[in-house]
């Protein structure tokens, strides 16, 4: 017999018996990271420098006398801090992201490879027209499938991204208005339900805005918006499928309306997700519309990168749309600018941007719509829309589902606080799905529902994992009816326990001094 | 004096010509935690029903209407430091601006204390 010499002898302790803090601070591979002002030193350097030559200051008075007080880190340090923290982080790439409203569907990594071609991520936005024929071309094809989806006339690229498209789409309207000699139609009609950023845009425009109340099925109250319309009225902002999750099917009875009034309709289409391919918003009436190309054709949140928001125009609009745009002439792709409109494009309202849009994302959304194809975008709205409702359905008996009556779900599903245990609100239930491993839903917003929670799957998701969020949400929905202490405290497993966020408000720490104490976590 | 309220839960007390304006307890009961007032300048001219104050809770950022025309002569200043105490106190120490009347009439389409309960109780 050979005797065990490692002294290997697996054994389990006493679980019981674990201590509850460690040392460090860490939670095994769960590593607790200071901030880089409480790691750094200004003993150490990552890099060194040579002793700067000596010259005569021109600053005066204005040269800086004391240390800069940056942290000096060595380069494994620095690496190692970034890394930890993202390892704290929550992305798509880990798990189901279901934020209502944001469409964090999967970023296809083809998309990835062909915004990193040099011939695309390495152009100059200066660069002659001659030698980015390929660029002006991914514009081009962009801009056609774009107008083609929504059966509109026109589009602007250039703008940055969902509220910037709105300003677009606004300033379009106003230029359309002052054209026809109607700059003093001022009101904007804005439904309850709208997006925050459609009131913002309109008054940042200098429209007044007015409120549209919502029907208790959760839609635009139709008859109270047209009872509103009048020769003060420029247009509304109305978003479709809408931020209850449904569509507006008076849509174009409104358009009509408001067309026959002389103002003019803006949808917002940050849910386009959940119709293309199945609806053109140039058949409902729609002047103009943004498309989040970083929502519906993925790189949810611009991938932590710019977004981009293109607005169509309707015919009615169109002249009034801003610069610049690709052209085709003569078989070259050419950028129409200021100087180069001439008249055909004299109406502009300028433009809103130094060049020409997101590149990168235009890449991406067009690398997107191509490997889809037609039938694969149709494809794609039906199970994100199939996928809403898997999950509205199945969880209608836990939460209380405000609109389950007002026919299917589009994209999401929304649920509200109001059958929770007393002193149990969306923000309990948002912690414990924390502990659970998933980034929370959009909470408290629409603000038409109270303690709303807003869902929207996507079409990513399988129905395995579906099936696993729906057990997660059912779960901790559960215990916020049966009123379980411990929800309120929670998350318990998260890096931080629940902060004190009207603390936080109240007094927030915006910068970094040596002298401030960390802020104690809520008391448990 | 006598306090009226509006269906947008604000109170307005009146003093002679001085008005004071807040929100009621009911408001700030659905507001939460407050963390920010904005009141309106000294001499601020208001019509009635325009946006006179912001008052900003954790979630959500809220206007206040002003009950009645007039025009601005103080803003709580004891807001700025200590937002909480319309939370603690909103029909009292947290009242938000005072502005002279322009037209009393305009109070009449208010409800007074007995009908502004009867109306929260059907909320």
């Amino acid at each position: 017999m050979s005797v065990n010499q490692s002294g290997w002898r697996p054994e389990m302790g006493d679980a019981s018996q674990a201590a509850q803090t460690t040392f460090t601070g860490n939670r095994a591979l769960m590593l607790e990271e200071a901030l880089i002002f409480e790691i750094g030193s200004n003993e150490t350097t990552g890099v060194d420098i040579d002793e700067a030559p000596k010259v005569a200051s021109r600053l005066g008075s204005h040269a800086r006398k004391g240390a800069i007080g940056l942290p000096g880190l060595s380069e494994p340090e620095a690496v190692r801090h970034y890394t930890r923290l993202s390892r704290q982080n929550y992305a798509i790439d880990l798990g189901l992201f279901p934020l209502g409203s944001c469409t964090m569907k999967h970023n296809p990594r083809l998309n990835e490879r062909m915004a990193r071609l040099p011939g695309f991520a390495d152009l100059h936005p200066l660069g002659p027209v001659d030698t980015v024929q390929g660029a002006l071309e991914v514009i081009h094809q962009l801009a056609h499938w774009l107008v083609t989806l929504t059966n509109m006339d026109s589009v602007a690229m250039s703008p940055k991204a969902g509220a910037h498209g709105e300003l677009c789409g606004i300033l379009a309207i106003k230029a359309a208005l002052e054209k026809r000699g109607e700059g003093h139609r001022k009101v904007i009609l804005v439904p309850e339900s709208a997006h925050g950023t459609n009131p913002a845009t309109a008054a940042f425009a200098g429209f007044t805005v007015k409120d549209i109340p919502a029907t208790a099925d959760g839609r635009v109250d139709t008859q109270a918006l047209k009872d509103r319309l009048g020769p003060d009225v420029a247009g509304v902002m109305i978003t479709n499928p809408n931020t209850c999750g449904l569509f507006e099917r008076d849509l174009k009875e409104i358009s009509d309306a408001v067309h026959a009034a002389g103002g003019y309709v803006y949808c917002d289409g940050a849910n386009f997700n959940a119709i293309v391919g199945r609806v053109r918003p140039g058949d409902l009436g729609v002047d103009a519309m943004h498309i989040n190309l970083h929502k519906t054709f993925s790189t949810p949140h611009g991938g932590g990168g710019p977004g981009s928001g293109p607005v169509v125009f309707s015919k009615a609009l169109t002249p009034f749309a801003p610069l610049p745009f690709v052209e085709q002439q003569d078989g070259k792709f050419v950028l129409v600018e200021e100087e180069t409109a001439g008249e055909h494009h004299a109406d502009s309202f300028g433009r809103m941007v130094a060049f020409h849009g997101q590149m990168g994302m235009f890449t991406r959304a067009l690398s997107y719509i191509l490997s889809h194809g037609a039938d694969g975008l149709k494809q794609v709205s039906e199970d994100a829309v199939l996928n809403a409702n898997y999950i509205l359905r199945s969880l209608d008996d836990t939460l209380d589902a405000p609109f389950g009556r007002s026919g299917p779900c589009m994209h999401e599903a929304l649920f509200s606080d109001s059958n929770l245990a007393e002193g149990f609100s969306t923000l309990d239930v948002a912690k414990g799905l924390i502990d659970e491993g998933y980034h929370p839903m959009t909470v408290y917003f629409p603000l038409v529902v109270h303690g709303a929670m807003l869902v929207e799957p996507t079409e990513t998701e399988s129905k395995a994992a579906l099936d696993q969020f729906i057990g997660a949400l059912k779960s901790v929905g559960e215990r916020a009816k049966a009123g379980d202490p411990a929800l309120k405290s929670a998350p318990h497993f998260a890096p931080r326990r629940r902060l004190d966020e009207t603390l936080a408000a109240r007094k927030p720490v915006l910068a970094w001094k040596e002298s401030v104490a960390p802020v104690a976590e809520a008391a448990e | 004096m006598s306090r009226f309220f509006t269906q947008e839960h604000e109170w307005i007390e009146v003093d002679g010509e001085v008005a004071t304006v807040g929100i009621t307890e009911y408001a700030a009961g659905q507001l939460g935690d407050i963390v920010f007032v904005d009141v309106p300048a000294d001499g601020r001219e208001l019509t009635k029903g325009d946006d006179a104050a912001v008052v900003e809770s954790v979630k959500a950022a809220s206007d206040v209407y002003t009950p009645a025309s007039g025009v601005v002569i103080e803003g709580n200043a004891a807001l700025t430091d200590n937002p909480a105490l319309v939370n603690e106190d909103p029909e009292g120490g947290g009242w938000f601006f005072k502005l002279t009347l322009r037209d009393d009439s305009e109070l009449g389409e208010l409800m007074d204390e007995e009908k502004y309960a009867a109306y929260v109780a059907r909320l």
